[in-house]
């Protein structure tokens, strides 16, 4: 029943498609974590500071990310091969030793750029009367952005973010280029070995199944995000009785 | 920093000349890649629009498989599917070995890519304009090839600018995949001085500091096609669409 390629190199993949996940959900988290100084940064009245940010966005957006890995993967490996003794003794050296941590940094500092830039917009898209209202009733600066301008950039923010996400699923092939067993790396792998082609029409499926359970994943938090600015579409007890007209 | 520079020089020495052969290639890729991205970004538009159903989801498939399957495996299959595809057509006729031009295989996988991103945007573009244009081009008298000229595309263009702009940039960074398939681009003509040299970070430095230049050089040409098709607006408010990438 099942092809005989998927039978050799199915489980494998399968593993490949674990540390694609793992890639992922971890540079994404670290670049969020990343994002938020540089977002303080970029709006920041501070010419200096908003500059310094301005400057860390500009070009890990205008650059290829395979470029950056590269430049992560081989040049801080060029500084940590001459500081091998003291990483080791610091016991470091486990994580400069595996490419898969490089490109976990290389993706992070790239992904920070871009939610960054998704943050800052989103804040920038909250009406500035909401800060006036807010302050004027006195609310202090944690939970006036917490209470009022979270929840609002939040529905901003959302799409935009869960496109950065598919976005880095996809780059996060390139890890493969380094070394790194991810879904690509293992499909490259088994390619090499059978040269059966269809092996790669296997990965896109599962690259595919990736994206679109992103997809609807953020179609339902969207629809949770926003659900009190939709009329409500079950009919009220006044509706439903056919005293009121229903007004579509 | 003297020796560093020294690298960098022309001639048999330096990878001056090597890494700026490989810019030209990166540039003509991107430049060779454009039209056939927009043109195809167009045709699947107009399928969206169609009233053939098969048309329709056709569009739909492509965009959303062309969008979801990462760049790099994308160039992959069509350069080893493409190798075998021909290698059995040639076989029919000849024994001779075939080989498939690395730059071609990257130009189509590009463009294909290209074509599904600039294919929603052209999308939003059509949407966003209102079928009153249509229907007043009906009712001069005009044919409808005639009405999508004169009236809808020149307001489609205003409309798709800015969001196609962004798929410029973002086709200029895509370009560095191709150096997987051994395409002497800016990437792998940085990574062979890289090889020789043991000087990682400042070459990769070097070769970021290009592609941010080609950046900055597409941004001004950018703004001033933009002045250009927006010179009808002046003194009004613009309608811009920006299409949602991926979702």
């Amino acid at each position: 029943m099942i092809p005989d390629l998927l039978v050799r190199h199915g489980a494998r993949l399968l593993h490949g498609l674990l540390i694609t996940l793992e890639l992922v959900a971890i540079s994404g988290v670290i670049g969020a974590l990343l994002a938020i100084p540089l977002t303080i940064g970029r709006l920041s009245k501070n010419r200096f500071v908003s500059a310094l940010a301005f400057g860390y966005v500009y070009f890990f957006r205008g650059t290829p990310l395979l470029a950056q890995l590269f430049l992560v993967y081989y040049g801080v490996g060029e500084f940590a091969g001459q500081y091998a003794p003291q990483l080791k003794a610091m016991g470091l050296w486990v994580y400069l030793r595996d490419a898969f941590y490089y490109a976990v940094l290389a993706f992070a500092l790239n992904t920070a750029a871009y939610q960054a830039e998704i943050f800052r917009g989103a804040i920038s898209s909250v009406a500035r009367g909401q800060w006036e209202a807010a302050l004027s009733l006195g609310l202090h600066r944690l939970p006036l952005l917490w209470k009022v301008i979270a929840p609002q950039a939040a529905i901003v923010a959302l799409r935009p973010l869960g496109n950065e996400l598919i976005l880095l699923i996809k780059a996060s092939a390139i890890a493969s280029i380094v070394t790194v067993l991810d879904l690509m790396g293992e499909t490259r792998l088994a390619f090499s070995r059978s040269y059966d082609l269809s092996i790669y029409f296997y990965a896109a499926i599962l690259y595919l199944v990736m994206v679109e359970v992103i997809r609807r994943l953020w179609n339902a938090m969207d629809r949770r995000l926003t659900r009190h600015l939709r009329r409500e579409s079950r009919p009220t007890p006044t509706e439903a009785a056919g005293l009121v007209p229903v007004i579509e | 920093m003297a020796d560093l520079l020294q690298l960098l020089s022309y001639g048999p020495t330096g990878w001056g000349d090597e890494i700026l052969s490989g810019a030209s290639l990166t540039v003509r890729l991107a430049l060779a890649t454009l039209p056939v991205g927009l043109l195809l970004g167009f045709l699947l538009a107009l399928a969206r629009r169609s009233r053939a159903r098969f048309l329709r989801g056709f569009s739909e498939v492509f965009s959303t498989v062309f969008r979801g399957i990462p760049e790099l495996l994308m160039i992959f299959i069509i350069y080893f599917g493409g190798q075998k595809l021909l290698q059995f057509i040639v076989s029919r006729f000849s024994d001779s070995p075939v080989e498939v031009n690395a730059f071609v295989a990257g130009m189509i996988a590009l463009g294909l890519i290209h074509a599904a991103y600039s294919g929603e945007v052209f999308t939003a573009a059509f949407n966003a304009i209102p079928s009153g244009q249509w229907e007043g081009g009906a009712a001069i008298g005009l044919r409808k090839f005639q009405v999508m000229r004169l009236i809808i595309f020149p307001q489609l263009v205003r409309l798709a600018l800015p969001a196609l702009a962004n798929l410029w940039l973002v086709l200029i960074k895509d370009t560095a995949y191709v150096s997987a398939i051994a395409l002497n681009d800016l990437l792998r003509q940085t990574s062979v001085a890289v090889g020789t040299t043991k000087e990682p970070f400042f070459f990769y430095a070097v070769a970021c500091l290009l592609y941010l230049l080609m950046s900055i050089v597409s941004s001004v040409g950018i703004s001033a096609i933009e002045r250009w098709s927006e010179r009808s607006q002046r003194g009004r408010a613009t309608v811009r669409v920006s299409a949602e990438a991926a979702i």
